[in-house]
């Protein structure tokens, strides 16, 4: 008796220990970033790394703002794109198309989930840099380009969550609008977006996520040159691609840069998360109250 | 509400139902048109001699072998490496810990992981795995990025199919006396295996799909792994070199083509698993 006591215990000790695991894994990941990066943001200083307008390591110049103020863009433009397409096709497969053709398109989006960034980047890179590039004109890597790849690339996450939140609607509430007397659109419009809000939201912030934190696939098709754009079609380098393009070959100071750089991205998608979390709560609060 | 006087609430619902049907339409073609262009232009590339044989001059003519074998490598020991840690925690969170507060911890820890950026990953393997822990550019080091990448995958999708087993099975257990250890192993990992094969499934796919986290992790080498202390080079780094470095458009279509056939064969696998756990629960 006492030998299985004691193995029961010994067991969930373990089991235990899996769990705090990624807890200390994100831990350790952040030491490490910060650890590497402290020496560039002590020997730049803050505000010249995170607002200096100009990026020449070879002058030892390292001012990060053209690159968010791109990752902000990119990011933007891309949701602008996905957003009304990704809801508008939830919207359409959760309350309007029949089970049996839910049940063919589930596997769709997952498949797009799915396919390899990299992939995206060089379907990208082989059609539509080419294709805008005969239609607007210039080299065709742009931020236009890389926002257009980056919504194809959140359109699932954002239909996946969106559907999840308009599922979970009660059927109930549905009814007593069509009860009375309701079209399918009005109840959709008045009752199951309203309700269904928190969670698209939610959808909306991790896709937001997905975006600026997505590197090769932007990096294929946004030219990489470092500026603050003045048109969409100019070409851009966003945070991430800096850090896949020149770590290569980055030492000292430099190396130091990329990784305080890796902060700025990390802190971006802590604040994200957060912001979820705040709006999912809240949603669970409405729903108790009322 | 301009618009709801100009426009009768049927007119309103007719032409919605265009733009919802029209909106379904766009995303299925988007995906048609990406999965069709790679494969049409990549199939012709793909053949046996192609699939396995080495590459020559960097990849400009030859096979992509090495580099399938560096994909399933670092994927089985991403996997071997994630799949305990993820099920082990699934298994605490779920059956263990009860309100404890490390619940919201780790699972707020498991999100963190889930979206924190490729590239991040990559830089953390560069300088922990390495650098400091000295394990050079190898499939190891490349395999440990990506078991960290995969673990939140496999732990929130176990996690899911370990709670949503019915009271009564493990009530049923402990009722026969059986201790709470058992329970788990007797009772509910059997059940909630292929839920648990979903999440490893679907965090192995992470793994295959990434090049930015492994980048400076596995090293570029075009030789054949044999060790995992040897370098390497998963297929979409390679996809990545080919397309980028201009070196050949034709192979780059061949291993696009290659991965893209991955992918679909382990989305109808897992669709396949899901669909026959739910039977299972539902049937039983």
């Amino acid at each position: 008796m006492n030998r299985n006591k004691l193995s029961e215990f010994l067991i969930e000790k373990g089991l235990l220990i899996t769990a705090v695991f990624s807890i200390i894994i994100i831990l350790v990941i952040l030491l490490f970033i910060i650890i590497q990066g402290f020496p560039a943001v002590y020997e730049i200083g803050f505000f010249k790394f995170v607002f200096g307008l100009s990026w020449f390591p070879s002058d030892s110049q390292y001012g990060l703002l053209p690159m968010i103020v791109c990752s902000v863009y990119v990011t933007l433009l891309s949701l602008v794109m996905a957003v009304p397409l990704s809801l508008l096709s939830s919207i359409f497969m959760t309350e309007i198309a029949p089970d049996n053709l839910t049940r063919f398109v589930k596997p769709v989006i997952e498949t797009l989930a799915g396919i390899p960034s990299v992939v995206y980047g060089f379907f990208g890179l082989t059609v539509l840099v080419p294709l805008m590039r005969e239609i607007f004109g210039g080299t065709g890597f742009s931020l236009f380009t890389a926002s257009i790849i980056l919504a194809v690339m959140i359109l699932p996450t954002i239909i996946s969550v969106s559907q999840e939140a308009l599922r979970s609607v009660p059927v109930h509430y549905k009814e007593a609008s069509l009860g009375l007397g309701a079209t399918d659109w009005q109840t959709i419009k008045n009752i199951t977006v309203p309700c269904a809000l928190p969670g698209i939201i939610t959808a909306i912030i991790l896709g937001m996520g997905r975006a600026i934190g997505e590197t090769l696939a932007v990096m294929m098709v946004a030219g990489n040159v470092v500026n603050i754009p003045g048109s969409i079609f100019d070409p851009v380098r966003t945070i991430t691609s800096n850090i896949a393009l020149e770590m290569g070959y980055a030492m000292g100071i430099h190396y130091n840069a990329l990784f305080a750089s890796a902060i700025v991205l990390f802190l971006i998608i802590l604040i994200l998360l957060v912001i979820a979390k705040y709006v999912q709560n809240k949603y669970k609060m409405d729903i108790r109250g009322s | 509400m301009g618009f709801n006087r100009l426009i009768s609430p049927k007119t309103a619902q007719k032409i919605m139902n265009i733009v919802l049907i029209a909106s379904g339409a766009i995303i299925f073609l988007i995906l048609l048109l990406i999965i069709g262009y790679i494969l049409i232009k990549g199939l012709p590339v793909v053949n046996l001699e192609f699939l396995f044989s080495n590459p020559i001059d960097s990849g400009k003519s030859g096979g992509i072998f090495p580099m399938i074998i560096s994909t399933l490598y670092v994927t089985l020991v991403a996997g071997l490496i994630a799949t305990p840690l993820g099920l082990g925690a699934a298994i605490y969170i779920s059956e263990y810990a009860g309100k404890n507060p490390i619940v919201g911890f780790v699972r707020f820890g498991a999100e963190i992981l889930a979206s924190l950026p490729s590239i991040v990953f990559g830089l953390f393997g560069l300088a922990f795995f390495v650098i400091f822990a000295q394990l050079k550019w190898s499939i190891l080091s490349g395999g440990l990025v990506l078991a960290i990448m995969a673990l939140p995958t496999i732990f929130q999708v176990s996690e899911l199919a370990i709670s949503s087993i019915p009271n009564s099975y493990k009530e049923g257990s402990y009722g026969l006396g059986a201790s709470k250890w058992q329970t788990i192993y007797k009772v509910i990992l059997p059940t909630a295996i292929p839920g648990i094969a979903t999440g490893v499934i679907l965090g192995m796919t992470r793994a295959i799909s990434e090049a930015a986290a492994v980048m400076f992790a596995v090293g570029s080498s075009l030789k054949m792994p044999i060790s995992i202390f040897d370098p390497g080079r998963p297929l979409p780094l390679h996809l990545y070199i080919l397309s980028t470095e201009g070196i050949s458009i034709e192979n780059a279509y061949g291993t696009a083509a290659v991965l893209v056939i991955m992918v679909l064969i382990i989305t109808i696998f897992s669709n396949y698993l899901i669909n026959k756990y739910q039977k299972k629960i539902m049937g039983e």
